[in-house]
């Protein structure tokens, strides 16, 4: 065995420390995640999937095993769950019944607890607590809307939805708690 | 409910980039007999930040409910991702006490208590169900019938079927016919279901460019004349994103992409300007005249 192969060898190898045995309730405890462990491991989510067709590296049912597993750094700190285009192939397809993209998306969110966030989140979340929608529209094209005949669009009232993002905790999670664009 | 007046749920995509969909949706829901109300302090419907954290989502999918509740209307919405989401936490909602009673907490603060009493429907949905193929029929004054066109349906007006209960997401049928009532003709094309990716752009454009790009070559393929779609970011990356798939992959497919409303809109004898159809980004005056 070449010492490269050696070195590939060891890589694979699983250490138990790196393996969390409760992780899997963490993942069941949100909605959607519940099933997770009724995965058997077929592959007719990765082979039905339209994203990992693309990607050399998105494999749903590898994210599902590394889950089940406990390998719970592993899998919040990857890239690849953020892959996941929630068309939800896989969720119509698992002879199991396990909602995968759901799970997927329990998985996100773990790791944006963990702060593993991507940075286009934290812009959708600013644009809502500025003006309620995901996006900040430019008022060129808000004036534009009445030029082609369009009603204005409704206004949200953005201290009111700030609140729900504080309830929920959201805000906090965010590190954008008491944002000084949407003071209550 | 009344199953000809609604309101109008406008979400974030279409006001912000996709201003054609919404005035050809209007005009049309106009002639159909359709009165569409405008929703008042309405909000993101909550899907885009799903992956942050599931229980924001359900909440502010939730506040548009009892919106839509006190105003005592059901809800149209253009964008399946709007749909799917408010149409699964209202689901959701009316069946789950555990989770009804958790979200009504965080709601109680804003002033909003979920009760249950309305229904949420996409345009495609209140086009079969509540107006019906014969009505549209009977307002198509101009036929279609040399156009061959390809449909590209929202995952999320259908899919996951269990959830959303709306058509038959292996072979979808809906959008299948109301383009064909308008006398053009609708296609099959390989991997026709598949997604367009437009999901993951936020983290990964070659992936989603690829995929539209592989729809895009199999819509070709079958001598499509220009694609049906129902779904604001479906329409970015057949539309929008086309010239930018075009140079990636050195290629050339100038395909028109109507959205459904403006094909309808033709057909009922609509002028191309009044569908907005200028404001596509791939030139479509040869379907224009192929009519």
């Amino acid at each position: 065995m070449t010492a490269e192969n050696k070195e590939n060898k060891l890589k694979a190898t699983l250490k138990i420390s790196d393996i969390d045995m409760r992780f899997k309730n963490e993942v069941k405890k949100i909605p959607g995640g519940e099933r997770l462990m009724m995965c058997f491991q077929c592959g007719t989510c990765t082979a039905d999937c339209p994203i990992a067709r693309f990607s050399d590296t998105y494999r749903p049912r590898q994210l599902l095993r590394m889950a089940q597993l406990g390998l719970k750094d592993k899998v919040l700190s990857s890239d690849q769950l953020w892959l996941c285009a929630a068309c939800y192939t896989c969720v119509d397809h698992c002879p199991q019944d396990v909602e995968i993209s759901s799970v997927i998306r329990a998985l996100k969110n773990l790791a944006v607890q963990e702060g593993y966030t991507p940075i286009v989140f934290k812009e959708l979340a600013g644009a809502i607590l500025e003006t309620g929608l995901a996006y900040k529209i430019p008022e060129l094209r808000l004036k534009k809307r009445q030029e082609t005949g369009l009603p204005p669009l409704p206004k949200a009232n953005v201290a009111n939805i700030s609140k729900l993002l504080n309830q929920t905790g959201f805000s906090k999670l965010m590190g954008k708690g008491g944002n000084s664009n949407a003071k209550q | 409910m009344p199953n000809n007046k609604y309101l109008l749920f406008l979400g974030c995509a279409i006001p912000y980039r996709v201003a054609s969909y919404e005035i050809s949706a209007r005009k049309v829901a106009a002639k159909l007999g359709l009165e569409l109300v405008e929703m008042p302090d309405y909000n993101c419907c909550g899907l885009p930040l799903d992956p942050a954290n599931h229980e924001i989502m359900l909440t502010l999918a939730a506040r548009n409910l009892c919106i839509a509740e006190k105003q005592g209307l059901n809800i149209m919405t253009l964008c399946p991702g709007c749909a799917g989401t408010l149409r699964k936490v209202n689901k959701l909602l009316k069946e789950d006490k555990h989770e009804r009673e958790k979200v009504n907490g965080y709601l109680k603060e804003a002033g909003f208590e979920f009760k249950g009493t309305i229904q949420v429907k996409h345009m495609m949905q209140v086009l079969a169900e509540d107006v019906g193929l014969e009505r549209i029929q009977a307002t198509v004054q101009k036929p279609l019938t040399n156009l061959s066109v390809a449909e590209h349906n929202g995952c999320h007006v259908v899919r996951p079927q269990k959830h959303i209960g709306f058509d038959d997401p292996e072979d979808p049928k809906i959008l299948k016919s109301l383009i064909e009532v308008t006398g053009a003709k609708c296609l099959d094309y390989l991997d026709e279901t598949e997604c367009c990716g437009a999901p993951v752009a936020g983290v990964n454009d070659k992936i989603p460019l690829s995929l539209t790009r592989d729809k895009l070559s199999h819509m070709k393929a079958v001598d499509a004349k220009a694609v049906i779609t129902v779904c604001p970011f479906c329409h970015m990356m057949f539309d929008t994103n086309q010239t930018r798939i075009e140079r990636m992959f050195n290629e050339t497919y100038g395909m028109p992409v109507l959205h459904y409303p403006q094909l309808l809109g033709l057909a009922m004898g609509f002028r191309p300007e009044e569908l907005a159809l200028k404001e596509l980004r791939v030139d479509a005056s040869k379907v224009v005249n192929m009519i």
